[in-house]
């Protein structure tokens, strides 16, 4: 094709609004466009940003900012050659000349025109309801006016209790107020939710510190006398507020089609087909300002459809592409309570009939509608426990027929419920619904050579959005992979068909003691950052050999090589270890003056100890070095290994205290420091049953009794706590330290790469009291195994920090650059509360290496 | 333009740390950062690619772990393990690439074509 004649077939679209769908409609053309010139993109924004992720809007008062939610940026749209304005509201559509028109006065000629003005926030006329603190919630400007309203705000009201009310409701609390939430209607969410589901998701929420009023229709804003204003209903009653936000509901923007002779639907929406094609054919609308069949999709899935049809069509890519309507089912969390809704959750088709189970001491509400036949499922609501959510949806989507007892599928029969397994989904089966991939499509990778989720992820693009469904999709990819025959293995990686428990066994019984012979011998390829890791350390593990050694740093971690923690910017972070959190003023003063000499930020953690950030790779040696001579040592917070023994002051001081928790930490640290494991280990001690340091939820917890120790295994705080289990009581010092040599020695052999001892526990068949079985009956034989294992590595402890300033070759490893002594210039810092922190992108100066040119003035001046 | 490009000393191979990388500095380059790994299994001995790792936005590849994926020689990032091909410079993962250069040993020091 010719270059003029390619202009020649140039085709103009011109796209009004962009939201989330106008910003995915883009995104489908500049991907399915034979060439930018074959179709030159204008986009038209009437806010003063490009895209951003409405759906996750509420995220600004968590802190994310409007870069955050940016879906696209203007680097990206010009790489794409799509030519943008913001900032230019289309005020009006001159169809017979085909060109839009701004507020402003520019035209744009288009050859097909694509509405995507979203809507707005519907605002009831309530007398009093416009003034200055009366706000709405749908932009990021919003939400700015919303903060700023807040700060001189005691309470808030949210007029309107739907989904998005409940959002802002939630927004309000966070910033601090005293919130309720008013609705017309007798229940929450009355377009989700039944009214059971809506009695008891009230509970819930009033639980949590919001008030709810039901029932009640706002007359006229007033002026307040305890606050700024006062709300009258009509029944009378009064609510004083300093701040009222509206979300009662959203209005199409569809003034550009009201106003230009196109076809709008009685209570608004711009009418369009299946091709997502207005009453002119060159006119699209998609996304909230559309109306299909009578209907406003007001979620964003529908819209992306839509948009894809759009471009299909616009495009000529794929003219079977068509809109027929979506799901409107949805689970969210609103302020912590689950809540579900599928299909026809108010029971409205005839003859249907339905199951409700309700338990209100444990706040959960479940409904399924099911066919007069009961062999279909039509709908369901579910509040406080959405766990069947996926099997529900799937009944009803694909048409499945219903187990005998339909109810058996939301009933709490532990164990033998029902399960709707992967197989039994048809190919149809929508497995993401964020972006629309069925089981058909993943079947279709997997025919292709996808063979692992990862796979399947990269190329359908499943679960990448809101994450909902990756649990669905593992599950098919398992079940299709096992289904060709496919083993689905565990291997840890490309380079090992070995769990890790497997590779540690060959480690021991072969006396392997490189990477390179294990290679070899047993696996294929050079290794890659999974199994190098874990190779480096099971082999520290078995042999506790100095992890720096020349064959050893290939295979650690960053943070196991340079013996510090790597922080978003490339510097480091140095904890010192500080036994039980105890420690003398003459090391305090030490730390600080380190820090003070290196200008690291400063910080306690959460384990009792003293952080440093913010050291360049080249300041390490010498920053141990000051350490060391002061008598600290390494905390090994880069390691697998053990962190801290956390403690509380103990019978030393306390007056409740009946053990030394100070003592037996200290102890405890200093015999099983520098120890690599599966994953990271926490200790703590508690002098008493108060437990103040927090022992239960530790790897291993100790709390004192006043005739010994009990001992707590396999606690975890993190992503998820899980309470220790009380392994044995009334231990004396020799039998707790016997203990947990053994279990420690046990987790060591057993656990799987990466796994906490918590995780390594659930998954112990037998549990607790098989655990108790090995380490107290000895009935595998081999706790003497064990224990010489531990009594092995504990021998050899050393401080690597220590080991290796005494190093000269390892040494050479701290350094930025082989071939000069400049520091990272890309490293920089700003000053926050006092103290340094790394500079932000839009914060750093293209500036040389300051250290560098001060040295260089230095010989000038010579 | 490949004509007008030269073989630049950046090292020697006593600074090389074998299965693994360091960094040298381009003053001549704009003070470019080049990651340089030394790989004695395959057949090219040495690799260099940029230092930046363009995901993590930090000078920190030659601190990556070195490896392979079906064959393909890698660095994976020590920030957020992406992994890099070091012939090529593609994200293996993810949209994103970084430049490799071409590398030799010559006479007991580390080349790279510029
Ligand atoms: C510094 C500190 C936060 C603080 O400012 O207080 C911290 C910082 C980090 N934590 Fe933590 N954790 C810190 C206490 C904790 C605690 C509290 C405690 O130990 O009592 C927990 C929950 C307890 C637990 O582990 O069960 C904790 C649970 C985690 C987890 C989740 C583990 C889990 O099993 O769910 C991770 C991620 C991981 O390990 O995979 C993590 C990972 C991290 C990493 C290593 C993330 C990273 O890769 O960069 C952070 C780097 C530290 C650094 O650069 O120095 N950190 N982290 C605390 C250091 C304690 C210390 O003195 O060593
Ligand atoms: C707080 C909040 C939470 C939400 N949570 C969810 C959720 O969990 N799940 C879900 O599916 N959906 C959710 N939604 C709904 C979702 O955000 C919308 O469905 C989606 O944004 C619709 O996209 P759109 O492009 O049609 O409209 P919008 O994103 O509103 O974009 C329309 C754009 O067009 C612009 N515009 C209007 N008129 C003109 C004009 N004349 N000229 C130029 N530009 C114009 C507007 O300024 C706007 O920028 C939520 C919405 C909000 C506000
Ligand atoms: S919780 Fe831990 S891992 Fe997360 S940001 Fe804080 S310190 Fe880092
Ligand atoms: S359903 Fe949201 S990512 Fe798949």
């Amino acid at each position: 094709m010719s270059a003029s004649n390619q202009l020649n077939t140039a085709q103009k679209i011109v796209v009004v609004g962009n939201g989330m769908v106008g910003h995915h409609f883009v995104e489908q053309v500049a991907n399915l466009r034979e060439s930018a010139t074959a179709a030159e993109i204008t986009v038209l924004s009437a806010e003063n940003r490009l895209a951003y992720d409405r759906v996750h809007l509420s995220e600004f008062f968590g802190g994310k900012t409007a870069q955050d939610l940016a879906l696209t940026d203007e680097a990206t749209y010009s790489d794409w050659q799509v030519d943008f304005r913001t900032n230019a509201k289309v005020s009006k559509i001159d169809r017979v000349n085909k060109l839009v028109i701004t507020e402003t006065g520019e035209t744009f000629s288009y050859d097909k025109l694509v509405l995507a003005t979203g809507s707005y926030p519907f605002v009831p006329p309530i007398p009093g309801g416009d003034q200055p603190h009366c706000l709405v919630y749908r932009t990021i400007e919003d939400l700015e006016a919303i903060q700023r309203t807040a700060e001189s705000s005691k309470v808030g009201v949210v007029i309107g209790g739907g989904l998005l009310g409940l959002e802002a409701a939630n927004a309000l609390k966070q910033l601090g107020l005293q919130t309720h939430v008013v609705e017309f209607a007798p229940q929450l969410m009355a377009v989700q939710v039944d009214a059971g589901g809506g009695r008891l998701l009230k509970d819930k929420i009033e639980e949590l510190g919001v008030k709810v009023h039901t029932s009640k229709a706002t007359k006229v804003i007033e002026q307040g006398e305890v606050c700024r204003y006062k709300l009258v209903f009509s029944d009378g009653t009064e609510l004083e507020t300093d701040m009222v936000l509206f979300s009662a509901g959203i209005r199409p923007y569809d003034n550009l089609g009201r106003e230009n002779g196109l076809e709008v639907g009685e209570r608004g929406g711009i009418v369009v087909n299946s091709q997502c094609q207005t009453s002119d054919n060159e006119i699209y609308a998609i996304g909230e300002c559309a109306l299909y069949k009578n209907f406003i999709y007001g979620l964003v899935a529908p819209g992306y459809t839509m948009a894809k049809v759009a471009a299909n069509q616009i495009l000529a890519t794929d003219e079977q592409a068509s809109f027929n309507g979506a799901d409107m089912s949805t689970k969210l969390k609103l302020m912590g309570v689950d809540v579900g809704s599928i299909g026809d959750a108010h029971g409205k088709t005839e003859g249907s009939l339905s199951y409700t189970y309700e338990n209100q001491p444990e706040g959960v509400y479940k409904k399924i509608v099911v066919s007069a036949d009961k062999k279909l499922m039509l709908g369901a609501v579910l509040v406080g426990d959405t766990s069947e959510y996926d099997s529900l949806l799937q009944y009803m989507l694909n048409a499945i027929e219903l187990p005998e007892a339909p109810e058996a599928l939301i009933l709490p029969m532990a164990g033998d419920k029902p399960t709707l397994g992967a197989d039994a989904l048809p190919d149809t089966a929508t497995i993401c619904s964020c972006l629309n991939v069925t089981k058909g499509d993943i079947i279709e990778a997997i025919d292709l050579g996808a063979t692992s989720v990862g796979d399947i992820k990269s190329c359908t693009k499943a679960s990448t959005g809101c994450g909902g469904c990756s649990a669905l999709l593992k599950n098919v990819v398992d079940k299709e992979l096992e289904n060709r025959g496919v083993e689905v293995k565990k291997d840890i990686c490309e380079h090992f068909a070995y769990s890790r428990q497997e590779l540690f066994d060959i480690v021991k019984v072969e006396k392997i003691s490189s990477f390179e012979q294990l290679v070899d011998k047993h696996g294929t390829g050079s290794g890659c950052e999974i199994c190098k890791p874990t190779v480096g350390s099971i082999l520290a593990s078995v042999w506790n050999d100095y992890i720096l050694d020349k064959a050893q740093v290939p295979l650690q971690d960053t943070n196991d090589n340079f013996l510090a923690n790597m922080q978003k910017d490339g510097t480091y972070s140095i904890v010192p270890r500080i036994p039980g959190g105890e420690i003398t003023p003459e090391k305090l003063i030490v730390i600080g003056e380190v820090a003070k000499k290196y200008n690291l930020y400063t910080k306690i953690t959460g384990g009792q100890r003293i952080d440093l950030f913010g050291a360049r790779v080249d300041q390490l040696p010498d920053i141990w070095a000051e350490l060391i001579n002061a008598g600290l040592e390494t905390g090994h917070a880069y390691g697998k290994a053990v962190r801290t023994v956390k403690s509380c002051v103990g019978s030393t001081w306390c007056r409740y205290g009946v053990q030394d928790s100070v003592g037996m930490a200290i102890q405890i640290e200093d015999r099983y420091k520098g120890i690599r494991a599966p994953h990271k280990i926490k200790f703590a001690v508690s002098g008493c049953t108060r437990e103040c340091a927090e022992a239960q939820s530790k790897d291993f917890g100790v709390i004192a009794t006043d005739k010994g120790w009990n001992l707590y295994v396999c606690g975890n705080g993190g992503m998820k706590p899980r309470h220790g289990d009380l392994f044995a009581t009334d231990l004396d010092d020799e039998t707790l330290i016997k203990y947990i040599d053994r279990i420690f020695a046990f987790y060591i052999q057993t656990g799987d790469r990466l796994q906490r001892t918590s995780v390594w526990m659930d998954n112990m068949e037998g549990g607790l009291a098989y655990l108790q079985k090995v380490v107290i009956d000895d009935h595998l034989g081999v706790c003497d195994e064990l224990e010489a294992q531990m009594a092995n590595v504990i021998g050899k402890y050393q401080c690597e920090w220590k080991t290796t300033l005494e190093n000269p070759e390892a040494l050479k490893r701290f350094r930025q650059f082989v071939n000069s002594d400049k520091t990272d210039s890309n490293i920089q810092f700003v000053t926050e509360r006092e103290q340094i922190r790394p500079a932000r992108e839009e914060e750093k100066i293209n500036i040389i290496d300051v250290t560098h040119v001060s040295k260089a003035v230095a010989l000038e001046e010579e | 333009m490949s004509d007008s490009k030269q073989w630049y000393t950046v090292c020697s191979v006593n600074d090389l740390v074998e299965n693994s990388g360091i960094c040298a500095l381009l003053e001549k380059d704009d003070e470019k950062q080049i990651a340089i790994f030394s790989l004695p299994q395959q057949p090219e001995k040495v690799f260099a690619v940029d230092n930046f790792d363009p995901i993590g936005k930090a000078n920190v590849l030659y601190r990556g772990i070195t490896g392979s994926t079906q064959g393909e020689p890698i660095v994976a990032s020590p920030l957020y393990k992406q992994q890099f091909s070091l012939k090529t410079g593609l994200c293996i993962q993810e949209e994103a690439a970084i430049t490799a250069y071409q590398a030799r040993i010559a006479e007991q020091e580390v080349q790279i074509l510029l």
